[in-house]
């Protein structure tokens, strides 16, 4: 399984491809592709998106409990922020929120 | 220090509003990533895990208190309020926004600072001694060797898309505090049987996948043919640095499959062709930049180390703090004092904006205004008085900056890794931290005594474990992360790359791997003047590799 991920052009900021075709900051909402073709048929679309995003790529991922999580450590430190430092990075935000 | 002249200044803001366009061409999609992507480098922004970074230059890691406080500014303003000390004496930022960075760079360029030649295959920052100026054993002070090498590179234009990156390092003291050997270039500043400045040159260092100690290729340069010399080195490297792969494209690789010998005979050939052209050096030129360095000013002092004595006999954590972090200065009266980025359960090299600030304010009030930054990721104060040190010191406290421990075990080099970089395999940050949790008891730490570790979050080496007593690299396997140590490496006097024990570690097991081997160093030295690495050096790697791996 795949999903789709790419840093915002204007900021920088690690953002995944939902189900809208939308890029968002939370892992969590990216949406999910079942096939490879599927996944590089979609990349090859948001790869045109040159002015929002910078060097889109197709990562691996399983789904747990209904939510996508990225089979490499380097992608789930992507979609959560540095390990060493967990007041920043997308972490930050949903430790707040269960706080 | 060296002060802009009105075509520093406006040569920099006018980069700046360059820049400045570059980006709002790339945000409104007139430029492609593929067209920016050279350009933003070139100004010092990369593109990371979680967003851009940007290092920005400190020549030869030299600071004031207005240069420090704007790099806080910057870490609150445009960051999330923190940077990172890199082991090339500069500054990194970690969550710098694009659309941001412009104005970050005027601010920069306020007090003469910029992110220019930071990235991409031209001559990087010059290194130094981070004692420059101050260092008891100082020969010659390379500063103004430094400057006068940084206006030379800075956007020379035969030598801005070189085969690969180019760094130099220069220092002018007996002990070598700037790690020249396993530079591209090392220079060391000397003086002549009349007092005349000269440089022993060395060619061909570096880390990296194939790490190589650099071949001497002159004894005694003289002064006034430093430019002319180093430009001869870099035309016969532009010419015949490998270009077919990123890999064999660094100066050593040349160096190693020409041959010294051959290799030094070419530069020599070039040398003297342009030697005796624009590049010499007049002695009026070399006065001017010196001038910048001129010493501190530094009065006498004469009761300042019976004060200092009186001070340490009655604070416990004072008198340890002077023991490891200060030592001599050129004048009497005064101390080198450094302040050291490795608190226990901290990141090595990460200061806050508020950290920052007190340093400034510490080099204002007590330093003459100067302030360094090391290569092993610490921070200086190089002239503070001996009678100074006590304030200094309770200041450090408040800031959480008084870790006594400089230039032991749990003074860590390590590279940002996983946590940061796009190119990292493995994590080094947390080894970092964990190791130096482990060791956290003072009286322990400073029983082992002299021990340089340096960790790699990948084999581009840029956590110098090449060079560390135990070095360890992070690899990745099967998506797993291992540690594997390599013994014995020495940045500095008698440099060597450290050979690799064996197999890799665990994370946990690596920091009991660690712990082992230093338990084993403090019951087989000979005393406690040994060092790990003396120990190491005499009885081989077998004996050590016994306690990684088991008797074989």
């Amino acid at each position: 399984m795949k999903s789709i991920t790419a840093n915002r052009l204007k900021d920088g900021e690690a953002v995944w491809l939902d189900a809208r075709g939308a890029w968002v900051t939370d892992a969590r909402r990216a949406a999910v592709f079942r096939s490879d073709d599927e996944a590089a048929a979609m990349l090859e679309t948001v790869s045109r998106q040159a002015d929002v995003v910078v060097e889109p790529y197709a990562i691996d991922v399983t789904v747990e409990a209904g939510t996508m999580v990225p089979v490499r450590l380097r992608e789930r430190i992507r979609a959560r922020g540095p390990t060493v430092r967990t007041d920043l990075g997308p972490q930050a935000a949903l430790a707040a929120v269960a706080a | 220090m060296y002060v802009y002249d009105d075509f520093d200044a406006a040569f920099v803001k006018a980069r700046v509003a360059q820049f400045r366009d570059q980006v709002n061409r790339r945000l409104s999609g007139e430029l492609t990533e593929e067209q920016f992507k050279p350009l933003r480098l070139m100004n010092g922004v990369y593109l990371q895990l979680h967003g851009y970074m940007l290092r920005v230059a400190i020549p030869y890691g030299v600071l004031n208190s207005a240069q420090m406080r704007m790099l806080a500014h910057v870490a609150r303003r445009y960051d999330r309020g923190y940077g990172h000390f890199t082991t090339r004496q500069n500054i990194q930022y970690n969550w710098p926004k694009l659309v941001e960075i412009p104005d970050l760079l005027d601010d920069l360029a306020r007090v003469e600072m910029h992110a220019i030649q930071t990235s991409g295959n031209c001559i990087r920052n010059t290194t130094a001694d981070p004692f420059a100026g101050a260092a008891a054993d100082e020969f010659v002070d390379p500063r103004p060797y430094a400057e006068i090498i940084r206006q030379w590179s800075s956007l020379h234009p035969e030598f801005s898309f070189l085969p690969r990156k180019f760094k130099v390092a220069i220092t002018g003291a007996t002990v070598d505090r700037a790690a020249i050997k396993v530079h591209d270039i090392g220079l060391k500043a000397l003086r002549g049987a009349d007092g005349e400045v000269g440089f022993e040159v060395f060619v061909g260092g570096g880390q990296g996948r194939t790490p190589m100690i650099a071949k001497k290729v002159r004894d005694f340069l003289p002064e006034e043919d430093l430019l002319s010399y180093l430009e001869a080195i870099l035309r016969v490297y532009n010419l015949h640095g490998r270009r077919d792969n990123k890999y064999k494209a660094r100066i050593k690789i040349l160096v190693h499959e020409t041959g010294t010998e051959e290799l030094k005979a070419e530069i020599e050939a070039e040398w003297e062709r342009i030697r005796e052209g624009a590049l010499k050096l007049p002695k009026a030129d070399v006065a001017r930049i010196a001038a910048f360095f001129a010493p501190a000013g530094l009065a006498e002092r004469p009761d300042a180390a019976s004060k200092l004595a009186t001070e340490r006999a009655s604070d416990a954590g004072f008198d340890a703090w002077v023991s490891r972090n200060v030592v001599a200065h050129k004048v009497e009266g005064y101390g080198i004092a450094t302040i050291s980025l490795k608190a226990v359960g901290e990141i090595p090299g990460d200061a806050s904006a508020e950290q920052m600030e007190a340093v400034a304010d510490l080099a204002e009030r007590f330093g003459h205004d100067d302030i360094r930054v090391t290569h092993e990721q610490n921070l200086v104060l190089p002239h503070v008085g001996l009678d100074d040190l006590k304030a200094v010191y309770d200041a450090l406290v408040e800031a959480g900056l008084a870790s006594a421990n400089a230039g032991l075990i749990s003074d860590i080099i390590a590279c940002p890794g996983l946590d940061y970089c796009a190119l990292a395999n493995t994590r080094s940050i947390p080894i970092a931290t964990r190791i130096a949790e482990r060791f956290a008891d003072a009286e322990r730490q400073r029983l082992i005594g002299d021990m340089k570790i340096k960790i790699s979050g990948c084999i581009n080496a840029c956590g110098h474990h090449h060079v560390g007593h135990i070095g360890i690299l992070g690899v990745e396997k099967k998506g797993q992360e291992f540690y594997q140590i390599t013994l014995g490496g020495s940045a500095g006097d008698e440099t060597s790359i450290g050979a690799v024990a064996g197999r890799g570690f665990s994370e946990d097991a690596v920091i009991d791997a660690v712990e082992g081997l230093v338990d084993f160093y403090l019951t087989e030295r000979r005393d406690a003047g040994e060092t790990f690495l003396q120990t190491y050096r005499r009885l081989g790697p077998e004996p050590f590799k016994g306690v990684l791996y088991g008797a074989q």
